[in-house]
């Protein structure tokens, strides 16, 4: 039988689009400080870490060991983790393994990325097959647009329709001092009137690349409310991984992988209306067509009710269910801290530390992850220690 | 006092990694682009237990985990219909073509998957829906570019 676990600390830096006065080892190391300093822990009382980034982002491979001065494994039981865009939620998860098996009571979770150091587009075609997909249908962007493009298609969805949920992720950032792009306010015009990089994808609706590195701290059930006046315990986790080939994914249905982790995770934690039962999410959104079709992908609403949930205000700061207060995936992405942000991000609004981007009384909170070729992961998490 | 932070250059060091790869694309994958090199047909295979037609062909089912005989092949295409698409603006060196270009996802007459490939041009009629027909390459050399691309018919 799994132990209890809860987040009992978190830590980030403040993102940027470059950091050149560090390098990725002492910008891993200021994310560390900040989780410890959370939990007022030092490095001595951690009994593991998981680490994970994407390698081909930097080009140095084995972050598990050369960044061990920074990430506090001098010496400890350490693994690297590394699943592409999910690998923020796949450290977390596999910290939660650790905890939760018994074997270790304190586990920190890292993820991290120097995404200023290569060229996106060139590393992550790395992550297509090179004699399918690489060289007829690469790069982030052209995959989920067409995804959006088939979502419009069905459903009469527009780029306006995209655009608003672009301009709730932008306007949330400014409540998030770590934000990559607070500051930075945009408006629905100014979204729309932006570059089309692959229709029906614009500048305003996609990610930027950013400078950064998140780290949480996970602890067992006997220990977490010792050392927290107020943890974030783990009511549910659950992974799926769906691709093969980027031509098996049908893209006129909901996204597969996320439907069926959802249906476990919430079976496991008991969410049978998700709207409802979540009092905020932080979700895994690398363009603004996700924040329509996957919140039905998750339940929020139903198939095509994506644009009115969102014109509708439910999603906003002070709506039914507040989706990303930090700005989200397209206010920041060092993609390998990405998903591990959204967790950290879920369990400062239940642990009540959100200030300007806190949701009042939160008592369960949703995380997502999404990867590389239409995978998904689900985190929920809970201000009641699970039964 | 004054912080020598505020004064330092920070620097940035550049470098490049250039890696020749030799990958293998097994006798499956082999006798598909074998086939596009030498007769111009598109071959696909039949999972035996659940049915599905893959094209490019597979070894097994990902889906059932069962091996697929060497007598479930069979050919697909050239035509078929766009299931989704993107208009490529922002050009990238890695990108097949000069933009704009599209990438698209076409379901192939008598296949049950999506196949994944490029259209050179006729923008204004490319829509979810449309027939395109495939277009073979002058010369070819067991690539998946051997198809040049996509045509509309419609």
């Amino acid at each position: 039988m799994a132990r209890r676990v809860a987040i009992i600390g978190t830590g980030q830096t403040h993102h940027r689009s470059q950091r050149r006065d560090v390098n990725g080892r002492e910008m891993i190391h200021e994310a560390v400080q900040r989780a410890l300093a959370d939990c007022e822990l030092t490095m001595r009382d951690i009994d593991a870490v998981v680490i994970g980034n994407m390698d081909h982002f930097e080009a140095i491979n084995s972050v598990d060991t050369w960044s061990v001065e920074g990430s506090g494994g001098v010496m400890k039981p350490i693994m690297k983790v590394t699943t592409g865009g999910t690998t923020g939620t796949s450290v977390a998860i596999a910290a939660y393994y650790h905890v939760a098996s018994g074997m270790f009571d304190k586990v920190l979770a890292i993820g991290w990325e120097k995404n200023s150091e290569s060229d996106t587009t060139g590393a992550i075609v790395t992550c297509s097959d090179p004699i399918w997909d690489r060289y007829s249908y690469s790069g982030a962007i052209p995959s989920l647009a067409t995804e959006a493009s088939a979502y419009m298609e069905k459903y009469g969805a527009t780029q306006r329709d995209a655009a608003r949920v672009a301009l709730r992720e932008r306007t949330h950032a400014q409540n998030n001092p770590y934000a990559h792009m607070h500051g930075r306010p945009l408006t629905l015009d100014e979204i729309l009137d932006s570059p089309m990089l692959a229709y029906p994808i614009k500048l305003g609706d996609i990610c930027p690349r950013t400078d950064g590195a998140a780290a949480v701290v996970f602890a067992a059930e006997d220990v977490a409310e010792k050392l927290a006046p107020r943890p974030a315990w783990i009511k549910a986790t659950a992974v799926r991984h769906t691709y093969s080939w980027f031509g098996d994914v049908d893209q006129r249905t909901g996204l597969e992988s996320l439907e069926r982790a959802a249906r476990e995770a919430y079976a496991a934690a008991g969410i049978k209306n998700p709207a409802e039962d979540f009092d905020v999410a932080e979700l895994y959104l690398p363009y603004s067509y996700a924040g329509l079709k996957w919140i039905e992908s998750l339940g929020f609403c139903g198939p095509g009710q994506g644009p009115q949930f969102i014109w509708d205000g439910h999603t906003d700061m002070g709506g039914k269910i507040p989706v990303n207060p930090s700005g989200g995936v397209m206010s920041t992405n060092c993609i390998g801290a990405t998903a591990l942000l959204r967790v950290a991000e879920a369990a400062i609004q239940v642990m009540g530390k959100g200030g300007a981007r806190q949701v009042p009384d939160v008592k369960t909170a949703l995380a997502t992850g999404f990867g590389g070729c239409w995978w998904s992961d689900v985190v929920i998490l809970g201000k009641e220690k699970p039964a | 006092m004054s912080d020598w932070r505020d004064e330092v250059e920070a620097l940035t060091l550049k470098g490049q990694i250039k890696m020749p790869y030799t990958w293998s694309v097994g006798e499956t994958g082999s006798r598909f682009l074998v086939a596009l090199r030498d007769e111009q047909k598109i071959l696909a295979n039949r999972c035996p237990l659940c049915g599905t037609v893959y094209v490019p062909p597979r070894k097994n089912c990902g889906t059932c985990f069962a091996d697929i005989g060497t007598d479930d092949w069979l050919e697909v295409g050239p035509e078929g219909v766009v299931t989704a698409f993107t208009i490529i603006h922002q050009a990238h060196p890695l990108q097949p073509l000069a933009t704009p270009f599209a990438y698209a996802i076409i379901q192939l007459d008598g296949a049950d998957v999506g196949f994944v490939h490029i259209l050179k041009d006729g923008w204004d009629r490319l829509k979810n829906g449309v027939r395109v027909r495939a277009k073979f390459g002058i010369e070819r050399n067991g690539r998946i570019l051997d198809i040049d691309g996509f045509e509309i018919l419609t």
